[in-house]
């Protein structure tokens, strides 16, 4: 649901943001170093796969996005892996829209990588369960600000749609709760196995 | 399924002759144009055009349908919402509940607009592998960094899902059955963990090797694709069709 089709949104929303998507990419792309380029796309890669995981919840099934961890692990070269992925998800699977291209990247990696950005600083492997619980609301946060974005956006270029986009709110409360979840355990066994991928030290810098 | 094979037995398209740059260029100029229109009669044009589109493309019907679905599918909680809340003179009330006239229309113009769209996109765009729109927008001047991460991304997508494949199997074989439990989420975050290390593991080889071998953060883009008349009669005809459908909505 966090593909928004062609056709939905006006013209000066997708300007808006198709330039905000843009400017991140540039900053993404600023960062991104020799050495980071193949860790970022295998980290694209990796997200691109387990985004198509689907969590049994009840009668239906829901996806992650994963968009916290992706922030907390590569900062503002979130936009260029996750821009990848949305080509990747377009052209291979017809998600999401052409001319949304910007908003949906605006959307997925601008609420992740401002979280991670807040609670990076205070994940490190000494402290696993409160890094885990910090991580994990992060990411709850961020499918939350997504699905709020997402609003706001249809609201913005329909007036009408208004009241439909509190009962879409709605529906990504799930998904929060188990992204919060997922991502707390992830982050525990990062922190057992390579802390050096998470935390303060991450690759969020560039490298030569 | 994301590396591109050759086949031979592969029906070639017409819309293969052209360069894969007037695809997406040709694709994002006329989807533009059909999300401003507003008439009905130009949307349904615009429509038939898709699907004229698609079978030049020879895309199955069945692919069609299945991606029209998806679409779709993201309309269908805003559509029961729309003819429902717009307040204005209800159309038929049935109790409480009033379908209005105008978020009917509304919500049929959406629905025109969207399916128009991706019929035009389908056979652009998605009928394209990722190696082609990956040097197509490297040659259209996207930053060069960028299109590195979507060829690198292309190129270990497979072995990364085979590895996912493996450790899934690993699991199933333990008598892993996903369940709406606190046991299926620690499964699932050690198993993303566990990916994420292999992936970050294996970029560091690759990494090392590239450097052996002189990698400066760029790959040479080859391609035997030319800008050509066909590409020159395709580019004037999508301007002209997207000039004219954005005329005659107005005028």
């Amino acid at each position: 649901m966090a593909h928004i089709p062609d056709g939905i949104l006006s013209l000066p929303v997708l300007a808006a943001g198709t330039l905000a998507g843009a400017g991140g990419l540039m900053l993404g792309i600023r960062r991104l170093g020799d050495r980071d380029i193949p860790r970022t796309a295998l980290l694209a890669a990796v997200f691109f796969i387990a985004s198509s995981l689907a969590f049994p919840l009840g009668p239906t099934s829901v996806h992650l996005l994963l968009g916290g961890l992706i922030g907390l692990m590569l900062g503002w070269k979130a936009f260029p892996a996750i821009f990848v992925g949305l080509l990747l998800q377009a052209l291979l699977f017809g998600f999401g829209g052409l001319t949304t291209l910007g908003v949906d990247l605006v959307n997925m990696a601008l609420p992740g990588v401002a979280l991670a950005a807040a609670v990076r600083r205070f994940v490190d492997a000494g402290h696993p369960s409160r890094s885990a619980a910090l991580v994990g609301m992060a990411a709850a946060l961020s499918v939350i600000v997504t699905a709020g974005l997402v609003g706001l956006e249809i609201a913005l270029s329909e007036p009408a749609f208004a009241p439909a986009v509190g009962v879409m709110a709605a529906a990504y409360l799930p998904l929060a709760a188990i992204e919060a979840v997922v991502s707390a355990f992830v982050t525990l066994y990062l922190l057992k196995v390579k802390p050096e991928m998470i935390g303060a030290s991450a690759f969020t810098g560039t490298s030569p | 399924m994301a590396t591109d094979t050759i086949d031979a037995a592969a029906r070639v398209s017409p819309l293969d002759r052209l360069d894969t740059r007037t695809r997406v260029i040709a694709a994002v100029a006329l989807v533009l144009a059909l999300v401003s229109l507003r008439s009905w009669m130009l949307l349904g044009a615009a429509i038939l055009l898709g699907i004229l589109l698609t079978t030049l493309a020879g895309i199955p019907a069945r692919q069609t349908i299945r991606r029209l679905l998806h679409v779709e599918g993201f309309l269908l909680i805003l559509f029961v919402a729309l003819p429902l809340t717009t307040r204005l003179p209800p159309f038929i009330a049935i109790g409480p509940v009033g379908l209005s006239v105008p978020g009917l229309e509304r919500a049929a113009t959406l629905a025109l607009r969207i399916t128009a769209a991706a019929l035009v996109v389908l056979p652009l765009i998605s009928g394209l592998t990722p190696i082609r729109l990956g040097h197509a927008l490297g040659r259209l001047g996207l930053p060069s960094r960028l299109v590195q991460v979507f060829l690198f991304s292309i190129r270990y997508i497979e072995l990364l899902r085979a590895e996912a494949r493996r450790l899934h199997d690993a699991m199933r074989l333990r008598g892993f059955v996903p369940a709406t439990d606190l046991h299926t989420l620690r499964s699932y975050g050690h198993f993303i963990g566990q990916l994420l290390v292999r992936a970050v593991e294996r970029a560091e080889r690759v990494n090392e090797a590239m450097r052996c071998r002189g990698f400066a953060g760029r790959f040479p883009l080859v391609t035997l694709e030319r800008f050509g008349a066909a590409d020159i009669a395709a580019a004037g005809l999508t301007a002209l069709l997207a000039g004219g459908l954005l005329l005659m909505d107005r005028l």
